[in-house]
């Protein structure tokens, strides 16, 4: 919506736009150096496992008393021998193999319960839900590495039965994740349009839910690779399970035997196991990076001043505030500077209603936020000036700005509910308004007398409860009429309304509408709104500017521009309002009949 | 007279209540519409009318309380899955959202050619009619490479409209489908929507708060409140001299693009406001 950070490559014309490469997440990962160093380093050492029997001279299990204890670099024994007199290079290559089997044991076990358990319960009913919530809360219960241990004599020490079971203790993360994010996914409208097409439900999962979720899914599978590794090697240094497999674990523990005489024996398998796991942690950051985190902004931010300083003391300025050739420019992906606001000039006195009116992607929502001083980091006013009763709003610093926006501007947002605090209730929130605008301290039951007398004002028809009140108690048109009565409470000079009724009813449009005109009479403000209803405008503005990609090509009063639009696109725009007319043409079934359905649509349908 | 196309007689639709125990909320009591062949019957209402939840129960996707929904003189109320999926040839919908309604892993081939697929065509043909209905609604050959993020709002609800028409249809319900758009943009897609009527005789059931929308689009209008059906009845009249006192607030209501005939409307609603308010029926 307008309020978003303008993408300057959206298409705003309605005509084909040029094929837009896309880069898949395959390829955006090879982009992350962090992604294809650790995955490099993942691969080396899986190959490295795999070509053991090549590299090692020796069976991980073969020992030799020749070669307890061996210095590292003794002929057949690279890394030297153990306590017992194995070859220690061939028992770490083979302890990857250990490691890299109880990873795929563990994780896929997970993964099919959790996956398969996470997009039943997600997506049918409750009941469904409440017996997957049950079971698995159940595995949650159980003590996981007490259990691990006690079933040995089950598992017969066999290291891949106690991965499947550990997969099993492991599920209910997996299940808990796609459950969540199937019921996120079920609500959007798109599966819905996938059920009216009449889709089959194993399709819908397949096809719809089980792409939403699939990324979040890999990225939680790199983690339980670690974790599954980890435990392992965790089992093995206390001697849980047979020996007969090598691990690091078993290694580590014996290398810990003999630290006052070989440490050395002790840092390989340390080294090498804390490699993986830094290893997987890292790439499973790397993938939640590619896969849903916002791509970092690769053009460096240059925060440059206005260029041409305006005279600090204009004179008498035309009006209360005055834009001048204000341009605003985003960072594009290549690293130049987009301008989104390119020259925009207007002016607006005391008791006047300006209506800033354009098509989403226009600027009129950027030039607001110019003028209120909050634009998002990245955006670079470019040149301009902005001033306020002749005092220039930009350059200044936050603490002097945060001064003019409690006391002198106001702003009322589009969406009520959302810029209302949920966990606070309203009187609170407006309560905290108050203090902070104030000039001078004033204690909390004086500005408590204030907020009741705002709410008053503001036509809430029972002041004392909507104080008491949390935001989700209210109606969308009762939180607007509330930060209607915050923005006022300090009596600011000039208002900014951004789309203020667009999230409203229209019989509450009519009743905000109504109360903003009258609070700019009686506190004789300066009312800025953006809007894209043209009927909002006739209603309440006296002047109109109309924005177009950035730029404003139309200025007049209110009666100018309804009644003799000049630029091309003001006509445009008027022209496109629905208006009065009404559909005249008859249904068919009027004139034809209520057949069923004209015969040349029959007849395409049995050609196909 | 022949039956209908849509014939729903008193539906009633309760959602269950929040809290243990908690009694179902009614969002619908009893509402009675019909929608005839090739005809557009506009359903206006404000936000938590139950407007919406007509067109949900149309389509089976809440269940109905009570009441009855016949389409094409067959009882739908409660038809079971399978017959739901045979039914998705003759009854679509297109919804508000045009960023919500297409999923964003897919291409816009996939997402046109699924229905068709799942109908039972084969890949072939289904590709031969995707192109006739880009053509149809006026989005460029490419688009099907494309996914939904590469395509603005309006063009969005042209891909959401093409996969509606791709069964061919006899009832598209259309859920705000224009509201999320710029103005210049829904003025292009609701003639759209009319071009489409004319040509293949879809008859639509059109949700939307927005009575100039409703009254550009609709044969006939249906004004719901707080889950009733107050007014139905032809376009022109509902709209321009409406019977119920709520019609005429909701129409005084909506501001027109026209300075003077604004203010005269003001001054008629907060007349009507004071009116009801002296006599204590409003307050």
């Amino acid at each position: 919506m307008s309020t978003d950070a303008p993408n300057p490559t959206e298409e705003t014309c309605e005509t084909g736009a040029a094929p837009s490469r896309r880069s898949s997440a395959a390829r955006r990962l090879l982009r992350d150096p962090q992604a294809v160093v650790t995955a490099g380093l993942l691969l080396v050492i899986v190959v490295l496992g795999l070509l053991a029997p090549l590299l090692a001279g020796h069976g991980p299990n073969e020992a030799s008393l020749d070669a307890i204890n061996a210095d590292p670099g003794t002929p057949g024994y690279p890394l030297g021998g153990d306590g017992s007199g194995r070859d220690i290079f061939a028992r770490l290559l083979h302890s990857i193999n250990t490691s890299v089997v109880s990873a795929l044991i563990a994780a896929s076990i997970a993964l099919a319960i959790g996956v398969t358990a996470g997009l039943v319960g997600g997506y049918f009913e409750r009941r469904v839900r409440g017996l997957t919530e049950w079971a698995f809360s159940l595995i949650m219960t159980l003590p996981g590495l007490l259990l691990l241990i006690v079933l040995m004599p089950v598992t017969g020490g066999d290291y891949r039965t106690t991965m499947a079971i550990f997969g099993v203790l492991l599920s209910p993360g997996i299940y808990r994740l796609v459950r969540n994010l199937v019921v996120g996914v079920k609500n959007e409208t798109y599966v819905d349009a996938a059920r009216v097409s009449g889709l089959t439900t194993p399709r819908i999962l397949g096809r719809h839910v089980l792409v939403a979720v699939r990324g979040p899914v890999v990225i939680a599978t790199a983690f339980l690779a670690g974790q599954a590794i980890t435990l392992q090697s965790g089992l093995a240094f206390l001697g849980v399970g047979s020996s007969a497999a090598p691990s690091f674990g078993a290694m580590i523990s014996e290398g810990f035997l003999n630290l006052y005489e070989e440490p050395l024996q002790f840092v390989w398998p340390s080294a090498l196991l804390g490699i993986i796991n830094a290893a997987l942690v890292l790439f499973g950051n790397a993938l939640r990076d590619t896969l849903q985190g916002a791509q970092p902004k690769p053009a460096k931010i240059v925060r440059t001043g206005p260029e041409a300083a305006a005279p600090a003391d204009a004179g008498p300025a035309a009006g209360l505030l005055t834009v001048e050739d204000l341009a605003i420019a985003y960072p594009a992906p290549s690293g130049e500077l987009q301008e989104v606001v390119s020259g925009v000039t207007l002016s607006l006195s005391s008791g006047e209603t300006l209506g800033l009116v354009g098509e989403s992607g226009s600027g009129k929502t950027q030039t607001a936020f110019a003028v209120l001083g909050v634009l998002p980091a990245e955006a670079v006013v470019t040149r301009g000036s902005i001033r306020l009763d002749g005092r220039e709003l930009l350059g200044l610093g936050e603490g002097e700005l945060r001064d003019v926006r409690g006391r002198s501007i106001a702003y009322v947002p589009q969406e009520p509910m959302s810029n209302l605090d949920p966990s606070f209730t309203v009187g609170a929130q407006l309560v905290e308004g108050v203090r902070a605008a104030a000039t001078s301290r004033i204690s909390r039951r004086d500005a408590r007398a204030r907020v009741l007398a705002l709410l008053k004002r503001v036509g809430i028809p029972d002041p004392e409860r909507t104080f008491r009140s949390y935001p989700h108690q209210i109606s969308g048109g009762m939180a607007q009429r509330v930060l209607i009565a915050g923005a006022v409470a300090s009596r600011p000079v000039l208002l900014i309304a951004d789309e203020p009724t667009t999230a409203l009813d229209v019989t509450v449009q009519a009743e905000i509408l109504d109360l903003l005109r009258d609070l700019e009479k009686e506190l004789n403000m300066a009312v800025l709104l953006v809007t894209h209803d043209f009927g909002v405008v006739a209603d309440i503005c006296d002047r109109v500017a109309v924005m177009r990609h950035g730029e404003i090509v139309e200025t007049g009063t209110t009666a100018e521009l309804f009644g003799d639009p000049r630029h091309a696109y003001t006509r445009m725009l008027l022209d496109s309002i629905p208006g009065d007319a009404v559909r005249s043409d008859p249904p068919p079934g009027d004139a034809a009949g209520r057949g069923p359905g004209p015969s040349g649509e029959t007849v395409a349908k049995e050609a196909r | 007279m022949t039956a209908p196309l849509l014939d729903v007689d008193g539906l009633r639709v309760a959602y269950p209540g929040r809290g243990f125990r908690a009694r179902p909320v009614e969002v619908l009591h009893g509402v009675s519409l019909t929608v005839g062949e090739g005809e557009t019957l506009g359903v206006v209402g404000e936000s938590g009318s139950g407007k919406t939840t007509i067109g949900r129960a149309v389509l089976g996707l809440v269940k109905p309380s009570g009441g009855r929904v016949r389409f094409q003189g067959r009882d739908i109320t409660h038809a079971p899955a399978r017959a739901r999926r045979a039914l998705a040839r003759d009854l679509q919908v297109v919804f508000q959202d045009p960023y919500g309604s297409l999923n964003p892993n897919l291409t816009v081939g996939d997402i046109l050619s699924e229905p068709l697929v799942v109908q039972g065509a084969s890949l072939k043909d289904a590709r031969a009619r995707m192109r006739a209905l880009l053509d149809q609604v006026g989005l460029p050959a490419n688009a099907p490479e494309r996914l939904p993020r590469e395509f603005s709002g309006g063009q969005r609800q042209r891909v959401a409209i093409a996969r509606a028409l791709a069964p061919e249809p006899r009832l598209i319900v259309c859920d705000e489908p224009v509201s999320a758009l710029d103005l210049s943009t829904q003025a292009r897609v609701l003639d759209l929507f009319i071009d489409i009527q004319r040509r293949t005789g879809v008859a639509y059931l059109f949700v939307s708060h927005d009575l100039a929308v409703v009254r550009h689009v609709s044969h006939r209008v249906s004004v719901v409140y707080r889950g009733d059906i107050v007014e139905t009845g032809p376009a022109g009249a509902v709209t321009s001299e409406p019977e119920h006192p709520y019609t005429r607030r909701l129409l005084l209501a909506a501001p027109v693009a026209d300075p003077d005939e604004q203010a005269r409307r003001r001054a008629e609603r907060r007349r009507l406001q004071d009116a009801e308010i002296g006599q204590g029926a409003h307050g």
